[in-house]
């Protein structure tokens, strides 16, 4: 059985759904790596003619990794919802390529429909789709959450403030806090990677950050990205915790890798809950993912790497996020190898997971192994914002002193909301403002001298 | 004028009131901006530190200056089975075996432990840091049957596991640069990995990071390293295992997360 196309009077022949899907994918050393990549570009493009006939119906009944085997499939398949797939369920993906950019499916229908939307579906339309094509759709898609603010409005752009130090020294992290803030970072959250991943560590984190929110009142949300176990345990101890995070992928073995599973997430989700500590909202979990992970971990199952990535949305989607973002460029040349790979990558991530209903940000960044640079970033952070991005991570001077790697500086994001006429959150843009930091009409950051604002307290305060 | 491409002296005699803050953090605080947008100098010190830490990268490990700096101390030199650095970045499978030469070379004793010191993605990292680490641990493993040390270039942390396994080491240490950030280009990573096997998971490993002259200290890192070593022993394991038992000074980031992937340099 399985696909077949002729092209250029050659006929190619796919033996199943799990390689029609890898062949079709655009390019990229991950794939490569795992020897599931397009021999030739060819044999790419009769994939993708092949991969524009399936029916969306297919994706339901084939599961890429098998129902007993795997918990991640067993959920995409156990909370599939056919009501909300019935508007498409006759569509082949070329065709749902097609309505996707039609005029039809505007905010309203999207939102109904992505409950009826599997991973493997969005991936498999994305590869058909150009890069514009992407954009151009999760731009009508709008997905809120909430918790000490309200993320994902239209007309907004929120970012992380990464305050990151190599020996989670708090005065440091105090001092990069400062500093975004003065750009008007911090919206999605406050979140440091922690340098010692322990229980006393982030609590020590949590407290400062909590104590610094509360002392200027700031509307918005911290968080310390530790493993989920230590997470559950700080709150077990009575921690500061709003926002658990967990660093998940599109397999249970691979999951299984980071050291997590569904229950140990479900555990952890009901255990911030009970904290009640949101005051808009009730969206507590952050989760990070990135193309490659379950490769890195051996545990793809032989799926293209785009494609097990958007098996992750799942898993996210089950805890009603308030915010996850990729991290695009983190994870090397051997899966992501240049700026053009990054880019793109950058925007399959966001499309799949805003068509999925997912809270999709993005840490636009890269390592000094890569073939990529500041360019590159400047380029996928325009697109993504163009896109619709709920939130770009943002480090003092594009520069992360402790992970070693290039983000985005906070000039970065200042001068995409500019470009893209963006505000921060309402409710910490109105803070800002109280703050006399923000002039709301210019939407424009004031250049102030640490001596004209209380919040250079801050670092006495840490 | 700069240090890694990172200014030290202000831009802008307005900006001089961060520079008490710049004591806190490493990080490029108080930049000040033109619009929104950084000034000029601030974005040549960058672009000048990103051209610094790809030429980190891209340099080989000078392994006969690591031999000098052990004063006659026993060492082997091995490699992996990428040929070079680009087949090294884009096969990290290859950088994780040994080349065949090098594992005939390789003679089967009985060992507690095997220091093995990798290039990684920074060979400075290992060139100033693993020597003088390597030392710093001989008086802390006091009657521990100590192998000679490895020196292994194109090489990831899972090169260990097969190195120890063909010496006999039922502990290996493993000693890599880590991938270059902007400010620093020559931290080290230290991997310990209890009864290693080839195909052996990371989550069978515990891991001290950031070991360079801002970050861990040497004996910092050292007493820390002793500590784990002595539990693994005791215990019997390493990874997560070893990670429950110990008390929160002494861990370092052993648990997976997407920030870890290429620590595995």
């Amino acid at each position: 059985m399985g696909y077949r196309h002729r092209l250029g009077g050659e006929s190619y022949h796919f033996p199943d759904l799990k390689t029609l899907l890898a062949v079709a994918s655009s390019t990229r050393s991950g794939d490569q790596l795992a020897g599931l990549a397009a021999q030739s570009d060819a044999q790419r493009m009769a994939a993708r003619y092949a991969l524009a006939d399936v029916p969306l119906r297919s994706f339901v009944q084939t599961a890429l990794v098998p129902y007993e085997e795997d918990e991640v499939t067993r959920l995409i398949v156990d909370t599939h919802d056919a009501n909300a797939f019935s508007p498409i369920a006759h569509m082949t993906v070329g065709e749902f390529r097609d309505w996707l950019l039609s005029h039809e499916a505007d905010t309203v229908s999207l939102a109904r429909i992505a409950p009826g939307i599997t991973p493997e579906m969005a991936a498999a339309v994305s590869k058909l789709m150009r890069n514009q094509d992407m954009m151009s759709v999760a731009r009508k898609i709008q997905v809120i959450t909430k918790f000490r603010n309200t993320i994902g409005l239209p007309g907004c752009l929120s970012s992380r403030l990464q305050p990151n130090h190599p020996t989670d020294d708090l005065k440091g992290i105090a001092a990069s806090t400062l500093d975004g803030l003065l750009y008007g970072m911090g919206d999605a959250v406050i979140g440091i990677n922690p340098a010692t991943d322990s229980v006393a560590n982030g609590l020590a984190l949590l407290d400062m950050l909590d104590q610094a929110r509360q002392l200027y009142d700031i509307p918005t949300q911290t968080c310390v990205l530790t493993h989920v176990t230590n997470t559950l345990e700080i709150m077990n101890r009575g921690g500061a915790v709003d926002l658990v995070f967990q660093s998940v992928a599109g397999t249970q073995k691979a999951n299984e890798g980071f050291g997590v599973s569904l229950a140990i997430l479900r555990e952890a989700h009901e255990a911030a809950l009970a904290l009640g500590r949101g005051t808009v909202g009730q969206n507590v979990m952050y989760f990070e993912t990135g193309q490659g992970a379950a490769l890195s971990a051996g545990a793809h199952h032989g799926i293209d790497q785009q494609t097990v990535e958007a098996r992750a949305y799942a898993v996210a989607r089950a805890f009603d996020p308030l915010l996850v973002n990729t991290v695009v460029g983190f994870i090397g040349p051997e899966y992501l190898y240049d700026g053009k790979q990054v880019i793109r990558a950058g925007l399959e991530d966001h499309f799949c997971a805003k068509l999925m209903g997912v809270p999709m940000g993005c840490d636009a960044c890269y390592t000094n192994h890569a073939e990529v640079d500041q360019d590159d970033m400047d380029n996928l952070m325009t697109l993504l914002g163009v896109a619709g991005i709920t939130f770009l991570i943002g480090v003092p001077g594009a520069d992360d002193i402790m992970l070693n790697y290039q983000s985005l500086s906070f000039h970065d994001i200042l001068t995409l909301r500019h470009m893209l006429g963006a505000r921060p959150a309402p409710e910490f843009a109105a803070w800002l403002e109280r703050m006399g930091l923000y002039d709301p009409l210019a939407n424009q950051m004031r250049p102030l001298a640490l001596e004209q604002t209380p919040l250079a307290r801050l670092i006495g305060a840490a | 004028m700069t240090e890694h491409g990172k200014p030290v002296v202000p831009t802008n005699a307005a900006l001089d009131e961060w520079q008490p803050l710049r004591g806190l953090t490493r990080a490029r605080i108080g930049l000040g901006r033109s619009g929104n947008a950084q000034r000029t100098t601030d974005v040549l010190a960058f672009q000048a530190a990103h051209a610094q830490a790809r030429d980190a990268v891209h340099a080989p490990l000078d392994v006969q200056g690591m031999e000098r700096q052990l004063h006659g101390a026993p060492c082997l030199h091995v490699q992996s089975r990428a040929a070079d650095r680009a087949t090294y970045l884009r096969r990290p499978d290859l950088g994780r075996r040994l080349c065949e030469d090098s594992l005939h070379m390789l003679r089967k004793e009985e060992w507690d432990v095997v220091f093995v010191a990798a290039d990684g993605l920074s060979s400075i990292a290992t060139q100033t840091n693993a020597i003088p680490f390597f030392q710093a641990m001989q008086p802390l493993l006091r009657g521990w049957r100590i192998a000679p040390l490895v020196i292994a270039t194109q090489s990831r942390v899972a090169i260990g596991d097969e190195i120890a396994q063909a010496m006999g080491a039922r502990l290996v240490v493993m000693m890599i640069g880590e991938r270059p950030g902007l400010s620093v280009a020559d931290s080290l990573g230290i991997y310990l990995t209890y009864a290693p096997y080839v195909g052996c998971p990371d989550s069978l490993r515990n891991c001290l990071s950031n070991i360079h002259a801002h970050g861990m200290t040497i004996p910092v890192g050292a007493s820390k390293l002793a500590w784990l070593m002595q539990e693994a022993e005791r215990l019997g394991l390493t990874g997560v295992g070893l990670k429950d038992a110990a008390p929160d000074k002494v861990l370092g980031k052993n648990t997976l997360s997407l920030h870890d992937k290429d620590t595995d340099a």
